[in-house]
């Protein structure tokens, strides 16, 4: 497809290199030139300058011929208005970053006059996924798949593990719990495992099951962990706002530690029922005064991920339970991962993500026929979900018969709303909904499963 | 520095290089010439096993071309070609001097078109083919012929293209590289082709029409006749190559927006006003000034129009000993060297947008000298200018002077006169062909030169058609040291 980005910063760059690898046609346009010019030596994609807000700088770009424009500048009123003129130019679909919260709250009402496919916001992107590592606390990552009904669980395997040593084939027959092992990530390595597979502690597994199964398999092999009630949030910004707003939804009692004191009165304006402190959060002292011993879930969302790295180090030693951590480098979030620090969260991943799903959903209509598209393990592993809309290679043959291609596993199957975590003698039929978890990127459609 | 990916791509290049060997040995055997299929299969054939051989054994770790691996892998790709491309000559001994050899397969493919040969109808015509047939695959360059048949890396192709694209700013018609190497070579296979059906229908002989389009499409310059072009001794042909000759000086991207109907970039072009304005005026001029040696002006014309589109385009054909034309006439010719095409054409010279560019930033100097405080931006096409894109352009013009210089003194050694060494190289080092004076005129040829002065001309042509940087890169030795600095 013909993708026109308008904004080269840390979302556009990420979304040109993504859509780029997948094999669609990109313009970048942006103002400044050094930042294209990065761009244009380290990806095959064209780019133009200028403000991608005019018609002139739009139609050199070609948006009049694209498929999909995105605009990511930093701005939401030149977003809006770069979107407004892409369709008026006969630009397919648009997408727009919208991060301010009343504008975004009031886009359903303008969305259609704006002519928007789809409207994006990183930072409540991102408050969703922390609010459910809170819900989820044995996990360091959860994704929700098949409109919320099938959950994919990352966790650590907690050193001196029981299962240390134990093959996949074992686990299963001992505990006889019908959970799934998709995916292990070990040291620099990520592993699609099949039944001969021997775990030890310290792997990275992602698992997929039913949520009491999940919960019951925590509990057997030790690792159970309580529930989150109290959260402390460092830093006051869009994403701790909107993190604080859907936390006290779920019933968490919530504070907000901020150093600039405007924002601390519009916050306590917004939030009546959150907590705010006005303070330093970098301060280990009033790190202490506000509770961080007895706190069992903290968020470091500040603009600076190296404070945010040592905030959530400081946590991580008062024995929190949920550290979450903002990081937007991603140097920086594997170097915070080798340190220890589990939850690492940066916006522009997750909208990247969020719009390579909208991307490959609207080529579905062309070709493929994924649903969603979730990247596990630094994007290494995708989850893929698709829905087979008639019969075809695949369909009602046992699973164990299926000659599928290596490094992937077909997770689970949703069929009539339940969900179904297959063995060998399941078939896929027309009308399902299928997960599966693989390192071999770009599949499009079902029957790429098969060798 | 990468030195497995450089030789993992070197050796993908020798595969392609392999394949195009191919077509002289098809045309061998089509003139029943068996020795000669031969030796080109033979050639053919080592060169794809050896590089078969590399690219299964050694496999780089890392698939990333940065800048500098860019540079390092164009200016291999074109001595190693040019290398590999001189075998035949050699083997078949149509050449006997591998010096000379080489020097005539580098003067192929980077387009330039100077000879060793003083006679040229002595060579088969499946030697002469091949000869042809570098300046056709030389002209677009040698690595955006294998991009747009290959992907050679998954990306960074800028770097690649930068490095081998003529023009101080290399912009893309195009977001893939691929997509953008195949647009360029459709254009420029479909010039060569409607040249070859202007050529025929001129009665020229098919094999002729076909070697001389390719001569003309890469701007080179070789000819299967000693007389050139003035051989067939026809006004038509004469004309149909002038035209072809500029338009193939032109930017090719220009003829995309053609295509696509843009007629708008291609009238507000500035390069393209300049360039044929300066081909009109200099025709006109020379039309004038050699008028008492024709006697009659459509004749003079027909001469002197050949001339200027033979040597502003860089191609170096002759239908006249412009050797024996007055000095004022030979000075516009010399003058007509160093500009050269239009960034992006397959023309070689500084090129027109760098001509202006010069003009520019010295009104712009005068300017800031008359009003110290005016802000005033370098414009060129309506766009500004970065000082960066100065700094480069500067430095380029510095390193052209001074190769220029460093050369004359080297080959000087062979004790020819001032006009004779000078314009060898500038000759060269533009891709232009023939130089002035009885030696390398249009009527003589580069045989007389030592070994080691056409080594520097060689060195010379692979500087001017890969513009200066990559050639120059090569010799500095921090490049091959394993990491840093």
């Amino acid at each position: 497809m013909n993708i026109v980005i308008i904004g080269d910063g840390k979302v556009g760059t990420t979304l040109s290199r993504q859509l780029q690898y997948e094999g669609h046609s990109i313009v970048v346009i942006d103002n400044d030139q050094n930042a294209l010019k990065n761009s244009i030596n380290s990806q095959d994609i064209m780019c133009v300058a200028g403000n991608g807000a005019t018609i002139d700088v739009q139609l050199e770009a070609g948006v009049n011929k694209a498929d999909l424009v995105i605009a990511c500048t930093s701005q939401d009123e030149l977003n809006m208005l770069c979107c407004l003129i892409a369709k008026k130019l006969g630009a397919n679909k648009t997408i727009a970053r919208v991060r301010t919260p009343e504008y975004f709250a009031q886009l359903g009402a303008i969305k259609d006059e704006l002519g928007l496919s789809m409207a994006i916001n990183p930072e409540l992107a991102a408050a969703t996924e922390m609010s459910r590592v809170f819900l989820f606390p044995a996990a360091t990552k959860v994704e929700l798949f098949a409109k919320g009904r099938v959950e994919l669980v990352e966790f650590k395997l907690a050193d001196n593990s029981i299962l240390d040593y134990v093959s996949l084939s074992d686990l299963y027959k001992k505990y006889k719990i019908k959970i799934l092992v998709c995916a292990v990530e070990r040291g620099s390595d990520v592993f699609i495992p099949n039944g001969d597979f021997v775990l030890r502690s310290g792997d990275r597994l992602s698992i997929t099951g039913l949520h009491s199964e999940i919960e019951k398999f925590f509990k057997s092999i030790g690792q159970v962990v309580n529930k989150v009630k109290d959260v402390l949030i460092v830093g006051g910004g869009r994403i701790g706002y909107y993190l604080a707003k859907q936390l006290q939804t779920l019933d968490m009692n919530v504070k907000i530690i901020e150093q600039d004191i405007e924002t601390c009165k519009r916050l306590s304006e917004a939030l009546p029922k959150v907590t705010i402190i006005h303070g330093n959060g970098n301060d280990h002292g009033v790190l202490k005064e506000e509770g961080i011993e007895s706190a069992d879930g903290f968020a470091a969302l500040t603009g600076i991920d190296e404070e945010n790295i040592i905030m959530s180090m400081i946590a991580a030693s008062n024995n929190v339970t949920k550290v979450v951590t903002k990081v937007n480098l991603s140097t920086y979030a594997e170097m915070a991962e080798k340190l220890g620090l589990e939850s690492i969260i940066a916006p522009k991943n997750v909208v990247a993500n969020n719009i390579i799903s909208y991307v490959r959903a609207m080529q579905n209509s062309y070709e493929s026929n994924v649903e969603t598209l979730y990247k596990l393990i630094d994007n290494r592993v995708e989850a893929v979900e698709f829905v087979v809309k008639q019969n075809g290679k695949c369909t009602g043959i046992p699973l164990k018969n299926l000659k599928t291609k290596k490094n992937m596993l077909i997770a689970c199957i949703v069929r009539n709303r339940k969900v179904i975590f297959p063995d060998g003698n399941e078939c896929i039929l027309a009308g399902d909904s299928v997960i599966l978890v693989t390192t071999n990127q770009r599949f499009n459609d079902i029957e790429d499963i098969l060798e | 520095m990468n030195k497995r990916l450089i030789v993992h791509v070197l050796s993908k290049m020798m595969l392609f290089e392999a394949l195009l060997l191919l077509a002289p040995a098809l045309v061998s055997l089509i003139y029943k010439d068996y020795t000669d299929t031969v030796v080109f299969v033979t050639v053919a054939a080592f060169v794809a096993v050896f590089g078969a051989a590399v690219i299964l054994l050694a496999k780089p770790r890392d698939y990333h071309i940065y800048a500098k691996e860019g540079f390092v892998v164009v200016a291999l790709a074109w001595i190693s070609w040019s290398v590999v491309g001189s075998l035949p000559f050699y083997i078949s001994h149509a050449i006997p001097k591998y010096a000379d050899c080489l020097f005539e397969t580098v003067s192929g493919f980077t387009t330039t078109g100077s000879s060793v040969l003083s006679n040229i109808e002595a060579l088969s015509k499946g030697m002469l083919f091949w000869r042809s047939f570098t300046h056709w695959v030389g002209g677009m360059g040698v690595l955006v012929f294998v991009m747009a048949l290959i992907s050679v890396t998954e990306n960074n192709t800028m770097n690649l293209m930068r490095a081998e694209v003529p023009g101080p700013v290399v912009g893309k018609l195009v977001p893939k590289g691929r997509s953008n190497a195949k647009i360029l070579y459709a254009i420029y296979l479909g010039l060569t082709v409607a040249e070859m059906i202007f050529l025929l229908l001129g009665g020229m002989p098919l094999y002729d029409s076909i070697v001389h389009a390719f001569g003309t499409a890469g701007t080179g310059g070789f000819s299967i006749k000693s007389a050139s072009i003035a051989y067939y001794n026809s006004a038509y042909i004469d004309g149909v190559i002038t035209v072809f000759m500029i338009l193939f000086g032109i930017n090719f991207n220009l003829y995309y927006f053609i295509l696509i109907k843009k007629l708008t970039y291609v009238k507000s072009n500035h390069e393209l006003r300049v360039f044929l304005g300066v081909v009109a005026a200099a025709m006109l001029v020379i039309t004038l000034n050699i008028m008492p040696i024709y006697k009659n002006i459509a004749s003079a014309f027909r001469y002197a129009s050949f001339q200027v589109a033979a040597v502003v385009s860089t191609t170096g054909y002759s239908t006249a000993d412009f050797n024996k034309w007055p000095e004022l006439s030979k000075t516009i010719l010399l003058t007509l060297m160093f500009m050269g095409g239009c960034a992006g054409s397959t023309g070689g010279g500084i090129k027109v947008s760098r001509v202006m560019l010069l003009f520019e930033s010295a009104r712009n100097k005068i300017n800031k000298l008359i009003n110290p405080r005016t802000v005033k931006p370098i414009k060129l096409e309506g766009k500004v200018v970065s000082d960066e894109t100065i700094a480069d352009f500067n430095a380029y013009i510095i390193m052209y002077v001074l190769a220029i210089v460093i050369s004359v003194l080297l080959i000087s050694v062979d004790n020819f006169d001032f006009t004779t060494s000078s314009t060898s190289v500038i000759t060269c080092i533009n891709n232009i062909g023939p130089g002035l004076g009885n030696i390398v005129g249009p009527a003589g040829n580069f045989a007389h030169y030592s070994t080691f002065s056409k080594m520097v001309l060689c060195f010379d042509m692979l500087l001017g058609r890969l513009e200066i940087f990559p050639m120059v890169m090569l010799l500095s030795p921090t490049i091959w040291k394993k990491k840093f600095i």
